[in-house]
């Protein structure tokens, strides 16, 4: 339209979902998609059934189990913990009480939540997209606007399918360039964080963007706008492209035919307009960035692998070095250690963050002919059962196995150190997972966030590793 | 929810900065389907030992502090993940204002639905407020909404402002999703406009995927 101020990716969803807005400026924000799994919404359901409130639209609602379940056999036969099995019954009774539609969880769609999201084509551009957690930023890669919310806004959600919403200032990530052979779109994440530090999205939504970003496949996308809250924004976006065309097409349950042309055709229109304001420009070279690895216990406490541990004394006052020193007795380092000289006892491969099949080939690509450390547990856990699936039917299970890789069922695992799948305390994880606070992966347990190549090396090395001294073996599968 | 109008409390010293939600309440607590009950297992990690005895080194373990209504810490309080079970496991153990340079999004708005009252102040105001604190049961801090005033135990009044919606609703203790529903008219008319404008949304990807 002439004579209209350009606007954001952010600023033309967010305008097309405002129901109302109040005399304060807070929006009534309407929701496209409202995502659920069995951790965050008991309580939810609770207070609709006290209040004797419905679910306004079941059907633009979906629940997911995914946080609290074992990933091995043991799944089959019944979960073990008394309160897990009361979570996972709860969300199950819940849905049938409240019409809300369940991915059952031994469906073989069933997986963490933020993977099956864009798999099942339910995520799709354009969308608003809400889930009681925090990393629901993944499904911004779509290009659409997805965050986190609390279990109050869940029940919120719930009975009225809308949020009452703030706007967000805009934040554009640029990221320019080609990647360095051996860097992925996790070393691009970690860098930003490391960039901006962990508060330094408070209050933005991101909108990465840069032909770095463009050049990713959705599964990159996804990697990167998954972190988005580790950056201290409640939402990441890319702005849709061929690249999500192309994905959406093929999912069971996005439109199809002449109703998906029509989408597209109004999904083209969503990308920023030239000259479209941002309160904050944040630009990194793409070829700059070397593979990442997290030192400490924040995800800004990130470093390229060839560097060695801070040393506190050289902290700029006597509260970060306080805070230094602490993580760094929490982590079991001393200053000026390499970081390649790091043992580690577990490797995980997985999570919401880096457990899709294009992770796990470059996992595996790496294991290939290669066989892990003595003394390490090496564990690869995919985000979901298609993902599982269609990574054993490339026989790359079998490579990870024959490698010494633990091959194992869906679900968020050692991400979060809730379910059987924990460190104990001491234990240092190379992990692909996104949080690397203390005690995130169990009590004890020292976390060093990295991509899925750089897993799988460390899990060859037995300790932190530089990917670019492990390059793939040629082989068959 | 229990509405929030003036607390005269002991608060609690926490001089660190990116408390976290893992911090806050760990996630193998998060088990339980109901909101009380958390409050045991607030800032498990520090208040217990690995063979579950206190550890007497943690401020909340230690008198008065244990009956700590006020808390008082450094920057990006609340960072992490969006589990409401980190206000409930502050209100359930009696903590029912937190005060910080900032806070990260989500546990901002979870901890206003929850009559938790966050309030920001700049660093140098929450250092001396953490040194009040510090004195311990003969200095006790008043957080008063009505007036969005802090006072210190030597009467000194410190402003903060809070968004007017929210502390209206914090006020009167009243539940969002009730204000919400009085805009069902509104609701109903955007939806009917957007299945017309965009009916792939209320198509296949609105129905129940098969065999759920
Ligand atoms: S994989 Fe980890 S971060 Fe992702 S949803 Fe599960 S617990 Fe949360």
């Amino acid at each position: 339209m002439s004579g209209q101020k350009p606007r954001t990716l952010f600023d033309k969803i967010w305008d097309a979902h405002v129901v109302e807005t109040l005399p304060d400026g807070t929006a009534l924000l309407y929701i496209d998609l409202h995502l659920t799994h069995e951790v965050t919404t008991p309580q939810a359901f609770d207070g609709l059934r006290q209040a004797g409130r419905k679910v306004r639209r079941p059907e633009a609602t979906l629940g997911v189990i995914d946080h609290n379940i074992a990933t091995d056999a043991s799944r089959y036969t019944g979960i073990v913990d008394p309160e897990s099995r009361l979570q996972v019954e709860t969300l199950e009774k819940n849905a049938a009480e409240f019409g809300m539609p369940l991915i059952p969880l031994l469906d073989q769609r069933q997986g963490i939540v933020h993977v099956i999201g864009p798999e099942l084509g339910r995520s799709l551009p354009g969308m608003t997209i809400v889930c009681g957690d925090s990393h629901t930023s993944t499904h911004g890669a779509m290009g659409a606007l997805a965050f986190g919310i609390g279990t109050s806004e869940v029940e919120h959600v719930l009975a009225t399918q809308t949020l009452l919403q703030k706007p967000a200032k805009n934040m554009q990530v640029l990221v320019e360039g080609n990647l360095a052979v051996g860097c992925t779109a996790k070393d691009i994440v970690l860098a930003i964080i490391g960039r901006i530090g962990t508060a330094g999205g408070t209050g933005h939504v991101i909108e990465y963007a840069g032909d770095a970003i463009r050049a990713l496949d959705m599964a990159g996308r996804m990697t990167v706008c998954n972190m988005s809250i580790e950056g201290g924004a409640r939402a990441g976006m890319v702005a849709p492209d061929d690249t999500t065309y192309d994905y959406v097409r093929t999912r069971p349950f996005a439109p199809k035919g002449e109703a998906l042309e029509r989408a597209i055709e109004y999904w083209r229109s969503l990308p920023s307009d030239p000259g479209a304001h941002f309160d904050t420009v944040v630009r990194l070279d793409a070829h700059a960035i070397a593979p990442q690895v997290t030192w400490g216990t924040s995800p800004e406490d990130v470093l390229p692998i060839t560097g060695v541990v801070p040393d506190p004394e050289a902290a700029a006052d006597e509260a970060r070095r306080e805070q230094m020193r602490r993580k760094m007795q929490y982590m079991g380092l001393a200053p000026g250690q390499r970081l390649q000289d790091l043992k580690v006892d577990v490797v995980f491969v997985g999570s919401c963050t880096n457990s899709r099949i294009e992770d796990i080939r470059a996992a595996a690509a790496i294991a290939r002919g290669r066989k892990v450390a003595d003394g390490v547990r090496a564990m690869v856990v995919p985000g979901s059962g298609l993902v599982k699936a269609q990574a054993e039917e490339e026989g790359l299970d079998r490579i990870l196995r024959e490698a010494g890789f633990e091959w194992r069922e869906a679900g968020c695992s050692m991400c979060l150190g809730m379910n059987p799948d924990k460190l104990t305390p001491g234990q240092r994880c190379a992990s692909t997972s996104n949080r690397n606070f203390e005690g995130r992966q169990g009590p004890g347990g020292r976390t060093h966030l990295l991509s899925p190549a750089m897993a799988a090396a460390a899990a060859i090395a037995g300790r932190l590793a530089d990917v670019r001294d492990y390059q793939p073996k040629k082989g068959d599968v | 929810m229990q509405a929030f109008t003036t607390l005269t409390g002991i608060a609690a010293p926490l001089p660190k900065a990116n408390v976290d939600t893992d911090q806050i309440i760990p996630a193998r607590f998060l088990k339980s389907i109901s909101r009380s009950g958390f409050g045991k297992n607030l800032f498990a990690n520090f208040r217990y030992r690995e063979d579950g005895s206190e550890n007497p080194d943690f401020v909340l373990n230690q008198e008065p502090y244990r009956k700590a209504e006020i808390l008082i810490a450094f920057e990006n309080f609340g960072c992490g993940s969006s589990r409401e079970h980190a206000p409930w496991a502050l209100l359930d153990f009696g903590i029912r204002c937190v005060i910080a340079p900032d806070f990260a999004d989500i546990f901002h708005n979870n901890s206003f639905k929850n009559g938790v009252l966050p309030v920001k102040l700049p660093r140098e105001v929450c250092e001396q407020l953490m040194e009040d604190a510090r004195m311990g049961g003969n200095a006790r801090l008043t957080v008063d909404l009505e007036r969005e005033v802090v006072v210190r135990p030597n009467g000194e009044e410190i402003p903060f402002k809070i968004d007017p919606l929210r502390r209206h609703l914090l006020l009167n203790g009243l539940d969002d999703i009730g204000q919400t529903m009085q805009h069902a008219p509104a609701i109903d008319a955007f939806e009917a406009k957007r299945a017309a404008a965009q009916p792939w949304l209320a198509g296949a990807a609105g129905t129940t995927p098969a065999g759920a």
